[in-house]
């Protein structure tokens, strides 16, 4: 079982969340070219190792939350602090 | 007095040549009571290779056997950092079938069916392919509906598919629960006679041992570390076992295709999810089509050893991790039993994963990129299996021409930047 550390209900169940993954910055839509955009919409770091991303606790509080993950042993950890919530 | 033209006589003179497998080869070897030679040979690695092929899977082994096969390209190493067929060629559920959605996707795997269907003659090895049948189910009318759409451009495209009913079904599959007091009832199926299943070890053993014949050098437990680009082009390859000088490099690894192509800074448009997969003990054949069913999330196939194999969809979450969870289990059981009750008394084996490299329209990436000499065979979802043969073929083809040939097109990396995505997320995997 793999535990998310929630930062409104504590340790949760990761079967309670919907995963939404990497979070890259998104472009301004009045100014980005297509290629800009479909690489906003299509390319992910795919990162083996501690990544900081967003789930949905939707059977929960029905938030989005940030939680560090390790990618290739599954260790949770709270995200860093300052991370926004998306 | 040479006149014997059995193969293996005509080998002797050539060392390593593979034994040919016949029945009186194995009454001869019975008779002298001899070893068999290994079926492919190990090599010192050299430090210069016309092409390296990263991933001995059936991908890469595939495309090292074409080009040394039909491209006369012999000067070629195939890596894995484990042995081969070590990953998605060993992990998957060996189903084979060609009744995709887009017209693209429908001639491809088909053309990858028909490969299989002489791959045995053409390897001088049994890879088991056993043209069973494939049913696709479909509990909604949505999911007919998109039975009827495949069904159509399968007949368009000269592929063999119907949709049938429940009727039918019942009489191809008995132990199917079709009744309608089920919690999601089987409204139709998409019924594909050519689809099937393999022996997937086999076929990598069977590729292995050709390409090796012809001259290809395969490096097991050969982890790549770096990727050597200078002015936009490929230099070389390092690996745990030392560099090697090259031009070439194809990519044609599962699981690990984004970090492989990171070494040569290509950025693709892949997610790793892992699938897990489960088997049972073995019962006495019952069930000869492959079922699949999109909305359990589950495929069923019974071995030639009696064993069911099942398999799910992707796991809800990215991750490089293989470790199975009894939440898999849990669903899959329940999911296998709403489709045939009479199963609620076998046990299961063994639970597995393998890694899949999602991407966003669910077909593959083949070709090369940005970097000269750098082309990939990636992205290969849940479906990399059944497509080995035509991606080694093709690849072989777009290494040796430097062009990608027609049937692989529509499946270059830079569809994505220029937004021609080829959707097959109605007919590459369930649950979705």
């Amino acid at each position: 079982m793999i535990l998310l550390p929630c930062p409104w209900c504590g340790p949760r169940d990761a079967s309670e969340f919907s995963h939404v993954g990497e979070t890259p910055p998104r472009p301004d839509p009045r100014t980005a070219t297509p290629v800009e955009w479909r690489g906003y919409l299509y390319l992910r770091a795919n990162t083996r190792g501690w990544v900081v991303e967003s789930w949905y606790h939707r059977m929960g509080c029905r938030k989005f939350v940030q939680v560090e993950r390790h990618t290739d042993t599954n260790q949770t950890r709270p995200a860093p602090a300052g991370q926004s919530l998306r | 007095m040479p006149v014997n033209t059995n193969g293996r006589r005509r080998g002797r003179g050539r060392p390593g040549y593979p034994a040919r497998y016949s029945a009186a080869a194995l009454l001869y070897r019975g008779l002298i009571r001899r070893e068999w030679p290994p079926a492919w040979r190990s090599h010192p690695m050299k430090s210069r290779y016309d092409v390296v092929i990263v991933g001995g899977g059936v991908h890469g082994l595939a495309a090292a056997y074409y080009l040394a096969a039909n491209h006369g390209i012999t000067d070629v190493a195939v890596l894995d950092k484990g042995y081969i067929g070590s990953g998605g060629s060993g992990r998957n559920t060996a189903i084979l079938r060609s009744n995709y959605l887009t017209p693209e996707g429908v001639r491809f795997y088909d053309r990858s069916v028909r490969l299989y269907q002489h791959l045995a003659t053409d390897l001088d090895y049994n890879v088991m392919f056993s043209q069973r049948g494939h049913l696709t189910l479909a509990h909604s009318d949505a999911s007919l509906r998109t039975m009827r759409w495949r069904a159509e451009v399968n007949k368009a495209e000269g592929v063999d598919s119907e949709v049938i009913g429940p009727d039918e079904i019942k009489k191809l599959a008995p132990f199917l629960d079709v009744s309608q007091e089920a919690r999601y009832p089987i409204l139709g199926a998409l019924y594909h006679p050519p689809g099937g299943i393999i022996r997937h070890d086999a076929v990598v053993w069977g590729y292995a041992r050709g390409a090796s014949a012809r001259g290809v050098h395969i490096h097991q437990n050969t982890e790549v570390t770096g990727i050597d680009v200078a002015n936009g082009r490929v230099r070389g390859v390092r690996t745990a076992q030392g560099d090697i000088a090259t031009r070439t490099v194809l990519n044609a690894t599962a699981g690990w295709s984004t970090l492989i192509a990171d070494m040569a800074g290509v950025r693709l448009p892949v997610t790793t999810y892992p699938l897990q997969a489960a088997v049972t003990e073995p019962v006495k054949p019952f069930l000869s089509t492959v079922i699949v069913s999109g909305t359990l999330h589950v495929y069923i196939s019974q071995t030639d050893r009696g064993e069911l194999v099942f398999g799910a969809s992707v796991d809800p979450f990215t991750s490089y991790s293989m470790r199975g969870s009894l939440e898999f289990i849990e669903g899959l059981a329940g999911h296998v039993l709403e489709l045939m009750p009479p199963l609620s008394k076998v046990r299961l084996l063994r639970q597995w994963a393998g890694l899949c490299d999602m991407t966003p329209d669910f077909s593959p990436i083949m070709g090369p990129t940005a970097v000269a000499g750098f082309l990939v065979d990636v992205g290969w979802g849940t479906y990399g299996f059944k497509a080995g043969p035509v991606s080694g073929e093709a690849m072989a083809e777009c290494v040796a021409s430097g062009q990608p040939p027609g049937i692989i097109a529509a499946f270059g990396l830079e569809r994505f930047a220029a937004g021609g995505l080829v959707g097959e997320k109605g007919a590459a995997a369930v649950g979705h």
